[in-house]
């Protein structure tokens, strides 16, 4: 039985819930206005969240006027008025991926993401939709790299383009793009080798796979690049998006392993910062553990 | 960023005390305020900030300032000190079992890096002169067994698989009498990646541990992790008991708070750091660099350290006095060059210096395939040019271009580079005085 998404997002973020909600609730009933300590141990939530300072002391002030303004004078509605500050903040940029055919994913992350998982779920999710897919097996860097995305694409039946290990990258994708187009695929999903932001080389090599696609992908196609975050990652998701987005330009973020204990607060600061929409979140190794991002759903699990 | 500026914010809460000689718990407090941002900022988890900074408060306030550093310099000193403290002492060493099969399990959450640590692990063991057996335990994801098999043959390590099929349990039963017939004496066990909340995995990992008493269990985690790494290692030490910590990662530019995390709950010491992807790059664990690290004072004692096993003392010294005077030509800067490429990868030894951040860099495009070309286009000078760069004209450039099998505009570049590095250089020497001052290079 297929639960709902609105369920399945719950019952993913129910830890997190839990967590949060059972802190934020003490703290909210244990006071009897609304004074400097509330606000301090509100600031505690949201910084163990992974919010980050800035992004934290933003929302903060936001909330301490919006008080001011609303005159909320009761504690526990103050949770209600932090949730709708957060939840505007996500509206604000998130997204969905582009239902517009050719479509052209290319993925890219630093090491163990969830790069190729995510490809996984992808792939199936187009498949579901009766579109033709292809995975281009863009990671010949990683030990078994292509091994594992043949397995995800059998499991999605989506096919492959491969070459050996330790060929050019960017020849694999301006093959998977040919042969999408001569085999009139709908979606051509492109993996990439995971990489961390830094490394100024590998960031060199991840422009021309980008490039290879621009030029190579059909004209009408729609072309999306998604970066794909661990929600256990503290504020190096920040350096992430800013580096992956100045190299090529990201145009969506897909935020995976929701389904531990982390909160993925960072994403806040993420979108904050960098204004990268987020479409999409992981919350499991199933194949249909892939979800749109849902901002009132978050932010309501979130507190 | 907060985090750039920690040592310039200090600076300015200390700048008024200058004179005077003894820490007030109001100056404390003052400063402690930004360390504790700071640390949050480099993801130390909440809860051990605080009682840090508790700690450190007391320990500061009311002490008199040593007459060669400023206030704000002792602030510092005390909290990398007892960072320091709080990492534990370094012993990055592997328990061998004194008799028998020694048994090292590598657990942690999916993505942390198991198997790439698991490679070069054995590589390491085999160096230091046993005989290793890396075994496949991660019969879930998809092609994990193949990746730990190719990885071994980097190493030229055996692995012992025996595909998906089987229970991780009696993979490992079953590995010890393959290591006891083949002559291995240490037996490495990549296991899958899980969650520290899946009951049904975690258990698992409790029957492989029953079944074959690891004498390490090693927790491999994520140096990029935020506030939530003191529950996975809670977790994972609660309910199996961990030995150590292996922190992958740590080449990019995250702060690494996670490692004092980690420590804070477990108790465990951290044995090794990954630092890329080949085998060979994976440190031992110094605490004082993480703190300087965490801290955001940049990893002096490494870089000095690399230098100091790589570049020919004496040419050090020459090149040294040729700064100082100011006659660094393209000689000079070639053999540097070369001196500089033994030292290893250039972007990581530039990330170690502390204050010159990337977007100061930006101008001075050095990656090591760069190195080889600016190599080519210094060999296609002649003498005099080399010697007097002012002398290179259009028509010169052309010829160098040529010969060097580059473009006029690699040449412009070169030249640009050239005399921005003498720039660099000057700031080195800058900061060299300031070494030989205080022994620390914060507030310049």
């Amino acid at each position: 039985m297929k639960k709902s998404l609105f369920e399945k997002l719950k019952s993913s973020l129910t830890k997190t819930k839990q967590q949060l909600t059972g802190r934020l609730e003490k703290i909210l009933t244990s006071h009897k206005k609304i004074d400097e300590g509330l606000f301090e141990e509100l600031e505690e939530v949201l910084i163990t969240a992974d919010v980050g300072v800035d992004t934290t002391i933003e929302l903060m002030d936001d909330l301490r006027e919006k008080i001011k303004q609303e005159k909320t004078s009761n504690p526990e509605d103050v949770k209600d008025v932090l949730k709708a500050l957060i939840q505007e903040k996500l509206k604000q940029y998130s997204g969905k991926l582009p239902d517009e055919y050719p479509l052209v994913i290319m993925v890219v992350g630093v090491n163990g993401s969830g790069k190729t998982t995510t490809i996984g779920k992808l792939a199936y999710k187009y498949r579901e939709k009766g579109k033709k897919v292809l995975v281009g097996a863009g990671d010949t860097f990683r030990a078994a790299a292509v091994e594992q995305l043949e397995i995800w694409a059998n499991r999605a039946d989506a096919g492959i383009i491969k070459h050996k290990a330790g060929s050019d990258p960017s020849a694999v994708i301006y093959d998977a793009l040919k042969a999408a187009a001569a085999r009139g695929i709908d979606v051509v999903i492109c993996d990439t080798a995971g990489r961390l932001q830094t490394q100024k080389n590998l960031m060199e090599e991840l422009k021309k796979i980008y490039r290879v696609i621009t030029n190579e992908a059909p004209k009408n196609a729609a072309v999306e690049v998604l970066l794909v975050l661990d929600a256990t990652t503290g504020q190096n998701a920040l350096s992430q998006a800013k580096l992956f987005k100045e190299a090529v330009d990201v145009s969506g973020i897909a935020l995976t392993k929701l389904d531990g204990t982390a909160k993925g607060g960072i994403i806040l600061a993420v979108t904050n910062h960098t204004h990268i929409p987020i479409k999409l979140i992981g919350v499991g190794e199933g194949i249909e553990d892939l979800q749109e991002f849902d901002p009132e759903a978050f932010a309501d699990a979130l507190l | 960023m907060i985090f750039e500026s920690l040592s310039e914010k200090l600076q300015n809460v200390f700048k008024k005390l200058r004179s005077k000689g003894k820490l007030s718990e109001k100056d404390v407090k003052k400063a402690m305020r930004e360390v504790k941002l700071a640390l949050l900022e480099a993801d130390v988890n909440f809860k051990v900030v605080k009682k840090f900074i508790n700690r450190v408060t007391e320990r500061a306030v009311g002490q008199e300032v040593m007459k060669s550093l400023t206030p704000g310099q002792q602030v510092v000193k005390i909290v990398r000190d007892e960072l320091t403290d709080l990492m534990g002492k370094t012993s990055s060493q592997i328990n061998y079992s004194p008799g028998g099969i020694t048994v090292i399990l590598l657990v942690g959450l999916q993505g942390a890096g198991k198997t790439t640590t698991a490679g070069k692990l054995a590589y390491r063991i085999k160096k230091e002169g046993h005989y290793p057996l890396l075994v496949a335990a991660d019969v879930y994801r998809p092609a994990a067994v193949k990746q730990l098999q190719v990885v071994g043959e980097r190493a030229d390590v055996p692995v012992f698989a025996m595909g998906e099929k089987n229970s991780p349990v009696d993979i490992v039963k079953a590995s010890m009498s393959f290591a006891k017939n083949n002559g291995r004496d240490v037996v490495l066990v990549d296991t899958a990646g899980r969650l520290h909340i899946d009951e049904t995995l975690m258990e698992e990992l409790h029957q492989m541990k029953k079944a074959v008493h690891p004498h390490e269990i090693l927790l491999v985690v994520d140096a990029m992790t935020g506030q939530d790494a003191v529950n996975v290692a809670d977790s994972f030490n609660k309910k199996l008991g961990i030995d150590g910590v292996i922190l992958t990662k740590l080449d990019g530019d995250t702060r690494g708070g996670a490692a004092i995390s980690v420590k804070a709950v477990t108790e465990c010491p951290i044995k090794f750091v990954g630092t890329g992807e080949k085998l060979e790059e994976m440190e031992p664990f110094y605490p004082d660099r993480m703190a300087s690290r965490i801290l955001g004072m940049g990893d002096v004692l490494s870089l000095i350290e690399k230098a100091e096993q790589a570049i020919d003392k004496e040419k050090a010294v020459q090149m040294g006095k040729k700064l100082r005077s100011q006659e660094f030509t393209f000689e000079d800067f070639l053999d540097q060059l070369e001196q500089v490429k033994k030292m290893g990868p250039i972007n990581q030894i530039l990330e170690m210096i502390p204050g010159l951040n990337k977007n100061k860099l930006k101008g001075l495009n050095v990656d090591d395939k760069e190195l080889d070309k600016i190599q080519a286009i210094i060999n296609s000078m002649t003498k005099q040019e080399r010697r007097n760069p002012s002398i290179i004209n259009g028509s010169r450039r052309r010829r160098i271009a040529k010969g060097s099998g580059t473009s006029v505009q690699d040449v412009n570049r070169l030249i640009k580079q050239f005399n921005q590095t003498k720039k660099m250089i000057k700031k080195f020497k800058n900061m060299e005085k300031g070494f030989n001052r205080m022994n620390m290079p914060f507030f310049r």
